[in-house]
This record gives structure tokens, sequence and C-alpha cells, in this order.
């Protein structure tokens, strides 16, 4: 009956995977990849800290927060970068992102 | 104990549902507003789990900046998200392949593996009885002795994101008169006053005497 390292990282996983699908499913659309991303980022920091906390050490709890600084910063670049593409091309189409012919 | 399981699978259902919502949502702002309310209840988890400093800065940060920056966003552009959805159900088996690919991967993982016998004697920094030492304060301990330099790392990459989030988006305008604060210290006063002497008590040259003058 009491909750288990198992259960916290199974709802990670699930969390993960979701955030997966979630790029596969809307491809068109960059802020809901962005925000899958998101979801992926916080699964991670759920298994840091349930690790952190069934071994009792403290590191996975202060690299949960680096992961955490990191993820901020990157949403802040993200959707700067997503304002700029809109400004120019007046749409967020992930397919119409081939200005460099990559 | 019953209550803490109770709530562990509440916060959990309700993570993973909102998690579900975020990426199957029609509306974006929609996403948005799920993904706020999984990562509240992803707060929850670290509560149960007695990361109460990761869990208020999961708040703050989370809901309170990134998830408000995507509203923000969201709301800002003008967006026919309608377009944006077709292929939705094309991309459908693709995605769901490779997500239970990946899920039975994860759970092939989560079935098999187990803790190193030795893993209890190699702590990096175990964690005080909670007696002692709350949970933040720990985390201070740690964060501002063992891991000072990555810490100051983690500082300049927000700088770095702060100034690269601000450049990117900087534009210039024309026809839009905006305050010079530089031109305006540069003046000095020879420069844009000019001392004319007149004569005194006379009339000044090429003017008519104003009222007042002799009479």
């Amino acid at each position: 009956m009491s909750v288990g390292l198992g259960h916290y990282l199974t709802v990670a996983a699930i969390l993960f995977t979701t955030g997966i699908f979630g790029i596969f499913l809307n491809r068109k659309n960059v802020i809901i990849i962005l925000m899958s991303v998101e979801l992926m980022l916080l699964a991670v920091n759920v298994n840091l800290v349930a690790f952190s906390a069934f071994l009792g050490d403290l590191t996975g709890q202060v690299f949960a927060m680096f992961v955490l600084t990191v993820a901020a910063a990157e949403a802040a670049i993200g959707l700067a970068i997503l304002v700029v593409y809109f400004r120019n091309r007046g749409t967020i189409e992930v397919e119409d992102i081939n200005m460099m012919k990559g | 104990m019953i209550v803490a399981t109770l709530a562990f699978y509440v916060f959990a259902a309700v993570a993973v549902a909102a998690g579900v919502m975020v990426i199957a949502s029609r509306n974006p702002v929609h996403s948005v507003l799920f993904l706020i309310l999984a990562f509240f209840n992803a707060a929850g988890l670290f509560v149960l789990l007695g990361a109460e400093f990761l869990a208020m800065i999961l708040v703050i940060v989370y809901v309170g900046a990134v998830a408000v920056l995507f509203l923000f966003v969201v709301m800002m552009l003008d967006i026919n998200f309608v377009a944006l959805r077709e292929g939705f159900l094309k991309y459908l088996p693709v995605g769901a392949a490779i997500g239970l690919m990946l899920l039975a991967e994860l759970v092939l993982v989560a079935g098999a593996w187990r803790f190193a016998p030795r893993a209890k004697s190699v702590l990096d920094a175990p964690a005080p009885p909670l007696d002692q030492l709350s949970n933040a304060q720990a985390l201070g301990r740690i964060l501002y002795t063992d891991n000072l330099y990555l810490f100051q790392a983690a500082g300049l990459v927000l700088l770095v994101a702060m100034i690269g989030a601000i450049v990117l988006t900087l534009r210039e305008r024309a026809g839009v008169r905006r305050q010079r604060a530089g031109v305006q210290l540069a003046r000095r006063r020879e420069e844009v006053i000019e001392i004319r002497k007149l004569p005194a008590g006379g009339t000044p040259s090429g003017g008519t005497p104003a009222g007042g003058g002799g009479r």
C-alpha cells in the first residue's frame, strides 16, 4: 500500500512519454512542442527528486535545481526566437522553417 | 500514512491527466493552463517526497514565470491555430508507436533495475535528519559550499538567457521618437545657450520700443 520509488518512477515515465508523444502529435505548432519539452524536463526532475529522497542524498535535488534553471533559460530563449520568427514570417509552422535549406 | 498514499495517487493522476491534456487540447491557451496544473501537481509530489524547497521553486519559477511567459506569447501572437492542427491524426500512429515503444523500454528498465549494494555507503551529500535541519537549510548548505561554482554557472546561464532574449526581440522602429539619454547627458551649456549683450538702457537695435519705455 505504501508508495515506493517505483511509483514515482512510473509517474515520471508516463509524463516523459507524454512529452515525446506531444512532440510527434503537434508537429506543426512550435509552442506545443516547447511545452512538451517542459513536460519532459519536469518528468526528469521528478525522477531526480525521487531518487534523491529514497537514497537520502541531497545531490539529486541540487541537480534538479540546475535542470530547472536551464529549463527556464531554454523557455525564455525559445519563446524569444519564436516571437522574432513570427515577426519575420507571420507564421510559426515548423515546416516553414526552411530558409537555411537544412 | 493512508493520507500520504491517497495524496500521491491524486497528485500523480492529476499530473498525468494534465500532461495528456497539454498535448491533446485544441486551444493552446488551455494547453498552457493544463501545463500549470501539471506543474502544481508535480510540486505536490515533491512535497510528498520531502523536497519542499524544490516544490516551492517549481511553483514560483514554472507557474510564476515560465507558464505565464507561454501564456503571454500565445496570446500576443496572432496565430491561426486551426491550421496548425492539420495533420494531427496523420501523425498520431507514428507518435503513438514511438511513444509506446519508449514506454515499453522504460517499463522494462523499471522492472529490472535495483540499487547497487553499496549505493547507500557512497552518498555524496547525505541528507541530515529532518529534526535537525530543514530541507531548504540542508540544500543551502551544500549549494553554497560544495556546488558554489555550479551555482555561479547557473546564474551565468540565466544572465545569458536574459540578454539573449532581450537582444533577439529588440527592434528599432522607424518614426518613433524615443528618449536618448546619452545625447541628453552629453549636452553642454555652450552648445545650447547663447548669451547676448543688450545695450544698457537703450532699445534693442532693429526693434521698436515696447510699452513701458520712455514717455
